[in-house]
């Protein structure tokens, strides 16, 4: 394995047990042999318990007791297996109407979003949802797996159908690259080895779909951000006056000599050197860790954004956004939370809730005004201090932001700016 | 290909810097839990990368269980002297000793559980308000569902379904007094991204992750080590084995392997032709299908 070119993708999987999520990333596990023997036996135990005939694929992604207790996911539950070409991540999530939270949670880092539906129901309102998620968080890869063509003879009838039923509401929302696959995870038809059952489907199966998927152009490099996380004073011998921004790289490409400016004071400097333990570093870029140091002795802390001259954000203290709830407790009209974006923080207010979306049909509701657990929607916010901000759909860690509530600490509410 | 792209470790070790730099940035008072295994070493070179030039700026705690390997105890010793950051030990024998907790019994019996009390004791006294561990969510199911910022209660405890959402690289460490984090810098590495990129990196391990000649005795499925700790049972007898530990822990519990594997590069193409997961070899998670969530939850690592 060539590992020094091995990239890392990660996808996000969103269903219930019933249109076979659970199977389908068994059988990839087990496919790519990243399935130990003990785990095989202690799944291999339960299936008999449970009195399936054969291995249970479904069952390697259970969790917790108390999924297993209810055959149900909770929570995002992330999975490994790695591939002479690539390493994955799946961040597996449960699909039921009251987990939003958990398939915003996972799509937000998501390169690719794997949506499942059962050959035999075609488009639900589940699907709906999932691709309506997967536009939101801005995935730039969506892979739609039509399941269990097994029960449907293979029908390439009943898959163009449904193909047709996708593309006719998925019209509605802004998807970058959008590919369809027959498969069936259960017998492994076109997961990982190609179908000797539908010879009317020409495409690759999904193992080498994802594995040479081209992710590299999804990292945004043309506009430089690099938020500060802390400030290094080593103050010993050899780095005296040493004073370096770590942080990493959010987007863009920054070099020594490039003239930048401190956000939000406006101070202009020039990079100085870019530094690692492993030594200085010619160029930069989007996810990389890194330690800037200027030319200029200028104060800057964590929360500063140091950015290219000719390209910066908009400092912001009012804008909208469009933002998930995820607490029990609905949304205090005019209260003050906690925004944290990049590793700035400020205290924010909602304003307006200009309208709610319903997931399943994408139609807006505007006189409906409480954010509920569960519930998207556009929002006005006004921070005390401007943010210098981009918009979710060119940046995605500078265009995104979670809103915090002092009294309890908790994260309540995800937000994306438009 | 585009040039500007990062191959899989790069990614991990960025990541895993970043939250580093996180913890330091959002905790007053944040240590490294240090067990002397591999993924805890791997958590401490990352660490020293994170504040180049800066020295790690927070301590490294270990949780001594009284049954060590001595040459875990050296290992830390040096590693300590090197680093010039301080060591903070909590020792289980002391929880014992002043009766905060009792001893197993029974053929089996570990100090396994115990360290949870050490853990939480130590925690307390130091007014520690996030310990930074190794733990990776490829390791164990309940793990899976672990986050990078893990919030305990004022009991120290985990709740599985109570977790804080965790979106893009936006971590919450915000806590009320008492309470505390557990941050886990590598959550995403498997066993073979660990090994991969301590090969890659030339970092030093103990000897016992290599092959070695070793007294051990069959018990569990697995070679455990023949120590001053140990009770061997009647039908237990002592062999000599050519073998080596996947992971490290209590040395009463942790089981070796046979292998050949004496330098990192055998290391690396052993592991990728495993058949077990290496807590497979833990008689501690063996207990029960749920043994590594009940622990977690009362404070486990």
């Amino acid at each position: 394995m060539e590992i020094d070119k091995n990239q890392l993708l990660r996808f996000t999987t969103a269903g219930s047990v019933d249109d076979g999520k659970s199977t389908l990333i068994g059988r990839l596990l087990y496919d790519s042999k990243a399935i130990f023997e003990d785990q095989l036996e202690a799944v291999e135990n339960t299936s008999r318990k449970k009195g399936h005939e054969g291995v249970d694929l479904a069952l390697f992604t259970d969790g917790l007791r108390d999924e297993r207790e209810q055959g149900i996911t909770i929570d995002v539950a992330y999975r490994y297996f790695t591939t002479p070409k690539r390493k994955f991540i799946i961040a597996d999530t449960p699909g039921h109407i009251q987990y939003t939270r958990n398939m915003v949670t996972g799509a937000s880092t998501a390169n690719a979003a794997l949506i499942l539906i059962d050959a035999r129901h075609g488009v639900i309102e589940q699907t709906k949802r999932h691709a309506f998620i997967a536009s939101l968080l801005q995935i730039p890869h969506i892979i739609v797996c039509i399941n269990k063509m097994d029960l449907v003879d293979y029908s390439e009838e009943i898959y163009e159908n449904i193909i047709h039923q996708f593309e006719e509401f998925s019209s509605k929302l802004y998807v970058k690259d959008i590919q369809f696959l027959p498969i069936s995870a259960l017998d492994g038809d076109n997961v990982v080895n190609r179908s000797t059952n539908m010879d009317w489907y020409q495409g690759a199966p999904l193992l080498y779909t994802l594995e040479t998927m081209h992710i590299s152009s999804d990292i945004n490099k043309i506009d430089a951000r690099f938020p500060v996380q802390t400030v290094l004073r080593p103050q010993r011998e050899g780095f005296i006056d040493y004073r370096g921004y770590a942080g990493r790289v959010a987007s863009g490409i920054f070099r020594p000599g490039d003239d930048v400016v401190v956000l939000p004071s406006g101070f202009p400097s020039k990079i100085k050197s870019i530094d690692t333990m492993d030594g200085t570093l010619e160029e930069v870029f989007a996810p990389m860790s890194v330690a800037i140091t200027l030319e200029d002795d200028i104060d800057i802390s964590r929360g500063d954004m140091i950015v290219k001259e000719n390209n910066q954000p908009k400092p912001l203290q009012e804008f909208d956004a469009m933002l998930c709830w995820f607490n029990n407790a609905p949304a205090r009209p005019r209260a003050k939370y906690t925004i944290v974006h990049t590793s700035n923080e400020q205290k924010a207010m909602i304003t307006n809730v200009v309208y709610k979306i319903d997931i399943n049909t994408y139609a807006r509701e505007e006189d409906d005004k409480e954010l509920k657990m569960n519930d998207i929607a556009r929002i006005s916010i006004r921070t005390t201090r401007p943010l210098m901000v981009d918009e979710y759909r060119d940046n995605r860690i500078t265009g995104s932001f979670v809103l915090i509530d002092d009294a309890t600490h908790e994260t309540v509410a995800a937000g994306m700016i438009v | 290909m585009s040039k500007y792209y990062l191959n899989y470790l790069d990614e991990l070790e960025s990541e895993a810097i970043y939250i580093l730099r996180e913890v330091w940035a959002q905790f007053q008072n944040p240590v490294i839990l240090f067990s002397g295994g591999k993924d805890s070493i791997l958590v401490t070179h990352l660490a020293k990368k994170a504040f180049y030039p800066s020295k790690i700026p927070f301590p490294l705690l270990h949780v001594d269980t009284g049954h060590n390997f001595p040459e875990t105890i050296q290992f830390r010793d040096d590693l300590i002297k090197e680093l010039g950051v301080q060591l903070i030990v909590g020792s289980v024998q002391e929880s014992i000793d002043t009766g905060r907790v009792a001893e197993e019994r029974g053929k089996n019996a570990t100090r396994n559980a115990l360290q949870i009390t050490t853990l939480l004791d130590a925690i307390e006294n130091n007014k520690i308000d996030c310990a930074i561990g190794g733990g990776r969510r490829d390791e164990e199911k309940a793990r899976a569902k672990e986050r990078f910022f893990s919030h305990r209660d004022d009991f120290g405890q985990w709740d599985p379904k109570n977790q804080r959402p965790e979106l893009w690289n936006l971590l919450n460490g915000k806590h009320f007094e008492g309470e505390h984090f557990r941050a886990f810098p590598i959550s995403n590495w498997t066993e073979m991204d660990v090994w991969n990129y301590i090969k890659r990196e030339g970092i030093k391990i103990p000897s016992l992750y290599l092959a070695h000649e070793r007294e051990v005795i069959w018990r569990n499925g697995s070679w455990i080590p023949v120590s001053e700790h140990l009770k061997l049972e009647e039908n237990e007898k002592v062999e000599t084995k050519k073998i080596r530990f996947r992971t490290l822990g209590d040395i009463t519990i942790t089981g070796g392997i046979e292998s050949d594997a004496d330098t990192l590069e055998k290391i690396v193409a052993e592991v990728a032709a495993m058949k077990q997961t290496e807590r497979g070899n833990r008689s501690d998670d063996k207990r029960s299908e749920t043994a590594m969530e009940d622990r977690k939850r009362q404070g486990y690592f």
